[in-house]
């Protein structure tokens, strides 16, 4: 398989490709710390994969996105995964005030993905196979006090993928949806750990069954799809008062 | 956040920095060390059973689990160079398929490459083929002045002897390069033969020791003609071609505990009738048996957070080691004391040591070693102090990688090199930034008090 991943030094994304690498396969890494794309390939390698491409890219930079996506295609020549999982967790309090701030962390967790995303459906358009995997967070299901601005990010792209989905039906071009929860990863190294958390390998083979079966919406680990169903359900007179 | 060793004992409350990549290691380092006095310890995977891996700060490798490169140098020989906080699991599972092997796993598969190095495990070969430094080529260490130095046998080879064994108080192993080499098979052929006593069992690990593997389950609870009997478990690789391509690594475990069960509910009745009914179920079971590597090796693997169920106040695993002369007679003592005492454990583990090595505070001596595990209780403490007075009675010590509560004299009297120790330590780190709380209570401070260590403590 030939596999693109953007984000490739994210937690999720690296225990992902580890697990493809160990089976072979093609990668072409996109990431924004070339050190880290370089010792993520040198892993890679040690596992398995067969050749590596990496990619350093700023996700911020828009007008770079089609020369990465344009020298993907040149790369692997026909591409069978696009797996994106950049993402940054903002501080809900400074956003409420520091809108430069929000607009940023919009653009990291929405527009970027969505400019991504954009690109690489129409290149498995156009050659007519392939998936597209995006990782958003269980967050974008409802728009919780705590973290609302990340949350709206990530349902902008949820959304976005409900469409795009439709629209490639006919191409046999597949989307899917992962929604994480709580994943101990350095993007939450802060945050006390409970119950609940998940460790990034449980997302990743959450993910590479989700590409191989071709899932639509996938919550990792599963029991995050029944806890956000009774979070939606929650009436918004009483949702208003909720701190969670 | 609170952190503790793997025993749950003692507790501490710790500001845990974990590292993407070896910059950021070398950046929390730089900023850490920048304040006045201020210092770090390292922590792989949490495996050590005390306050190893304690102190105010501690800076976890659990994110440097990169491998850097893979060498096959010959028919039977290949290197494997890796960061320090990669896992013998992780290990297992990539050089496994290639053919290859870890020619020393201690109990468990989740410790990390660096803690393995730092606190020289063993495992059930070690009568053979001694410790996992011995299958060190060389590791990178980053010291407290922030270079990074590699050690080898011939490079640097003081700080090689005291970072093996040295509970990371020379500095942080960010990566290493381990000797691999071929194994007949992956199923082990165990041989099992029961002993009514001390003496027998003492006498099977002596006169089998061709055996690759060797260790002895012993019923720490058994009294007067009965001390110290159990099953002794001899086990080689079977002669079966490597699966290479078919293997299937499993990383998971069975079962999960997933609170802290009621300490009460080991007790010494409890405990007399699980040793009872499982020297009975050996006694049952056939000699001979072949058992899968990670079933044979990392039994406790299979049950994940094991260490819950000696409930909220946590354990205290106690490892011995006496001189060969010595060692039937004091572990005699040490088992009459225990079974007098009524305060057993579910493992109770006697092995044979081959011969030390150079390292200065490597644990195991030639002889042979004892494990017990104790629930952690008001009235376990001053038994564990008669328990060492016997140990040095009888020539031997504690290992560091276990100890939770040996005090400064004792650990002196055991690790006679401690001061060769001390000297590199405090060549490469004059002024003590790599302090741990352990570091602290056995005098291996540079700086700090053993005052300060008592106000952590909870």
């Amino acid at each position: 398989m030939k596999i693109v991943i953007v984000g490739a030094n994210s937690a999720i994304a690296k225990a992902t490709a580890r697990l493809y690498a160990e089976k072979g396969h093609d990668f072409f890494l996109v990431g924004r710390d070339p050190i880290g794309l370089e010792e993520l390939a040198a892993d890679l390698q040690v596992r398995g994969a067969d050749k590596i491409n990496t990619y350093e890219l700023d996700v911020l930079a828009m007008d770079d996105h089609a020369a990465m996506v344009t020298s993907a295609t040149e790369k692997l020549e026909s591409i069978d995964a696009v797996l994106i999982s950049h993402g940054s967790l903002p501080d809900q309090e400074r956003c409420e005030n520091d809108f430069e701030l929000a607009q940023r962390e919009l653009v990291v967790n929405g527009n970027s993905v969505i400019s991504l995303a954009g690109r690489f459906a129409n290149v498995l358009k156009q050659q007519e196979h392939g998936v597209l995997a995006v990782v958003t967070s269980v967050a974008g299901d409802r728009g919780r006090q705590p973290n609302y601005l990340y949350g709206a990010a990530k349902s902008l792209v949820s959304t976005y993928l409900q469409g795009l989905r439709g629209r490639l039906l006919p191409y046999s071009v597949h989307v899917v949806d992962i929604r994480p929860g709580l994943v101990d990863s350095p993007m939450t190294a802060h945050l006390e750990k409970g119950a609940l958390w998940a460790t990034p390998e449980q997302v990743a083979d959450k993910i590479v069954k989700a590409i191989d079966k071709q899932r639509h919406t996938v919550y990792a680990p599963g029991y995050w799809r029944l806890i956000m169903a009774v979070v939606r359900s929650i009436p918004d007179f009483v949702f208003k008062r909720l701190k969670f | 956040m609170q952190l503790s060793g793997w025993g749950r004992y003692p507790t501490i409350s710790a500001r845990l920095l974990e590292p993407s990549n070896r910059r950021a290691a070398e950046e929390h380092l730089a900023k850490v060390l920048s304040a006045d006095g201020g210092s770090l310890i390292a922590r792989g995977a949490g495996c050590s059973y005390g306050d190893a891996a304690l102190a105010p700060v501690v800076l976890g490798t659990r994110q440097l689990d990169h491998f850097i490169a893979f060498t096959i140098e010959s028919e039977a020989t290949a290197t494997i160079h890796c960061a320090g906080g990669v896992s013998l699991d992780a290990l297992l599972r990539v050089v496994i398929p290639r053919g290859f092997f870890l020619p020393v796993l201690p109990g468990t598969r989740f410790v990390s490459v660096g803690g393995a190095i730092a606190a020289d495990v063993h495992g059930k070969n070690h009568h053979r083929d001694g410790c996992f430094s011995n299958f060190v080529e060389s590791f990178s260490l980053l010291l407290a002045s922030g270079e990074i130095r590699r050690c080898s046998r011939s490079e640097n080879s003081e700080l090689f002897a005291a970072t093996c064994g040295g509970m990371g108080l020379t500095g942080i192993i960010l990566d290493a390069r381990l000797n691999l080499s071929k194994v007949p098979g992956l199923l082990i052929n165990n041989e099992t033969v029961v002993a009514g006593n001390l003496d027998t069992c003492f006498e099977v690990l002596k006169q089998r020791g061709e055996h690759q593997y060797s260790v002895a389950w012993i019923d720490c609870l058994s009294r007067g003609r009965e001390l110290g009997r159990g099953c002794i478990f001899l086990g080689d690789h079977a002669d079966d071609p490597m699966p290479e391509k078919n293997y299937r690594h499993k990383s998971g475990a069975l079962i999960n505990v997933p609170f802290a069960t009621p300490g009460w509910l080991l007790n010494g009745a409890t405990m007399r009738g699980f040793n009872w009914l499982y020297y009975q179920r050996q006694k049952l079971r056939k000699r001979q048996s072949q058992i899968h590597y990670q079933n044979y090796f990392f039994p406790l693997d299979s049950i994940n957070n094991w260490n819950r169920l000696y409930g909220r106040k946590g354990f205290v695993q106690y490892q011995l080691v006496l001189p060969t002369d010595a060692a039937l007679e004091g572990i005699r003592q040490i088992l009459q004391r225990v079974s007098q005492a009524g305060k057993g454990s579910f493992l109770a583990v006697l092995k044979q040591f081959g011969a030390a090595n150079n390292n200065t505070l490597s644990f195991p001596l030639e002889g042979y070693t004892l494990t017990l595990d104790f629930k952690m209780e008001a009235s376990l403490l001053p038994l564990l102090d008669e328990l060492d007075a016997i140990v040095l009675d009888h020539g031997g010590r504690l290992y560091l990688a276990k100890d939770a509560r040996m005090s400064e004299a004792v650990f002196k009297a055991g690790y006679p090199r401690w001061e060769e120790f001390m000297a590199v330590r405090a060549a490469v780190d004059p002024e003590g930034r790599f302090e741990s709380s352990l570091a602290r209570r056995l005098g291996l401070g540079i700086t700090s008090s053993a005052s300060h260590d008592k106000e952590a403590l909870q």
